[in-house]
């Protein structure tokens, strides 16, 4: 005989519990999430800021930014987190059931604190492929970021898009929905060739408000 | 099968239920001084949950050391460093009360005396040769995790010239999702300097400022050993998702 569960999902307690709140990662963020930086060696397996290896598959780029604060200064504590999708626009998790090839040597996800002296963050990673939006719709390729630093008190998530996707990102669903068409920008990233670097550098500044030298606050959003 | 909710293995992986916001600091929180030149001036843009925020990075146990998550231990050079021995223990659930399983804990803190294993700490108080201060571990599959640490001390910090940081420890989580991530600090039952704390008093609510707060659980103490912390995490919660948003609703 079949037998009906009616046990709830949520057996006890309120039907919604509040989230804990943020508190800043502090000045020292670099402790608990890159300690060689913070100055010594602890872990034996370190997460970094280097997301491929040589068997990855896709076109090696680096991203590099700096982080300025409402003076136009260099924000230098800053800590950098992303998230990507692999080239073949696929996430390295389970929620993306969709029936394209994982690449066992790219988890897709990095840290990285600015240098104390340059303010320059800088990762090492593959251009990520296409991933839809929710109504299917591509969405342009892009890596989400996450700055945590002293004085910031809930972790601003923003998005960097590739500055040679001219016709992906013009019909990008996330970019489109930011209003000021003229914000959009801010989340563009430009690319350069380096002599001697074998990758292509897209490099993005990060303004956390507007700059003296009339720089445009970065868009930050609500996910 | 719906985009918006996968079901693989009996999990689901729906979208995120929107953050409220008003649980959270503002940016802008002037007696916090560092705040007024780092927070964004205009609202933060909202978007619904694409792949790209439902998903996030995912951790494996032979990934952390034995000792990742025993700081006791974990850069004990030729003997223990110097405080009070707690452990700390608790669950990280989503807001719908389901436990959130291999996520990953990090945490960091200052030594007994309330000075940080850190290139630009240059507080009075020494570093302990035995002390690193970070540690790491993954929640089990009830969304479990437990930690041995010595209890930070207070320190002196510069937004007004006398204002002390209360004893805390900085926490990490990176849920199962990229909107699921939280960064946060953990305070304890009793401190006379969390009601004078700056960076708490960004907090809302005392409702809020009551979750982070560490309840001593001596029914887990270690006999003659170590005091024993609760201290539970609510993260972002994962949606069943009946219903797809209409793309075009909604006004500006």
């Amino acid at each position: 005989m079949n037998r009906i569960s009616l046990v709830p999902t949520v057996p006890f307690g309120p039907v919604r519990l509040p989230e804990t709140a943020s508190q800043t990662g502090g000045p020292y963020v670099h402790i608990g999430l890159a300690p060689k930086q913070a100055g010594f060696d602890i872990f034996e397996n370190n997460f970094g800021h280097v997301l491929a290896t040589a068997h990855t598959r896709g076109q090696p780029i680096a991203i590099e930014g700096r982080v300025f604060d409402g003076s136009g200064t260099l924000v230098r504590d800053v800590l950098v987190e992303i998230w990507q999708a692999n080239a073949d626009g696929k996430y390295a998790h389970p929620g993306d059931a969709r029936d394209l090839p994982i690449d066992p040597s790219f988890r897709g996800w990095g840290r990285a604190g600015a240098d104390f002296e340059t303010g320059v963050f800088r990762f090492e990673t593959i251009k990520p492929g296409s991933v839809p939006a929710a109504d299917g719709v591509p969405q342009a390729p892009h890596v989400c970021l996450l700055l945590l630093a002293r004085g910031i008190n809930v972790g601003l998530h923003t998005r960097l898009y590739f500055g040679d996707e001219e016709e992906a990102n013009r019909r990008d669903p996330v970019l489109n929905g930011i209003e000021w068409a003229v914000r959009r920008q801010t989340l563009i990233a430009q690319r350069s060739e380096r002599n001697g670097e074998g990758a292509a550098v897209y490099s993005l500044d990060i303004r956390l408000q507007d700059t003296p030298d009339g720089g445009r606050e970065t868009v930050f959003f609500d996910i | 099968m719906s985009d918006m909710t996968t079901a693989v293995c009996g999990r689901t992986y729906g979208d995120f239920a929107q953050r409220d916001t008003a649980l959270h600091p503002p940016a802008y929180t002037p007696d916090y001084k560092t705040s007024v030149l780092r927070s964004p001036r205009n609202a933060l843009i909202s978007t619904l949950n694409t792949l790209s925020e439902r998903t996030g990075p995912v951790f494996r146990a032979d990934e952390l050391g034995p000792l990742d998550n025993d700081l006791i231990l974990n850069f004990a050079q030729d003997g223990l460093p110097i405080g009070e021995r707690i452990v700390v223990h608790g669950y990280v659930r989503d807001e719908f009360g389901r436990p959130v399983p291999h996520a990953l804990v990090e945490v960091w803190q200052a030594n007994a005396g309330g000075r940080y294993r850190h290139r630009n700490d240059k507080y009075l108080a020494p570093v302990d040769p035995n002390f690193g201060g970070c540690g790491r571990m993954l929640t089990d599959e009830n969304g479990y995790y437990v930690y041995r640490t010595i209890k930070p001390g207070p320190y002196p910090w510069r937004n007004r010239i006398n204002d002390w940081r209360p004893s805390h420890i900085h926490y990490s989580l990176s849920g199962d999702g990229w909107a699921q991530r939280l960064v946060t600090q953990m305070y304890f039952e009793g401190d006379p300097l969390i009601a004078q704390c700056p960076i708490i008093k960004t907090l809302p609510s005392e409702e809020q400022v009551r979750g982070l707060i560490a309840l001593p659980d001596p029914g887990h103490n270690i006999a003659l050993d170590s005091r024993c912390y609760r201290f539970d995490i609510t993260l972002r919660g994962r949606r069943m998702t009946h219903f797809e948003p209409t793309m075009q609703g909604g006004k500006s």
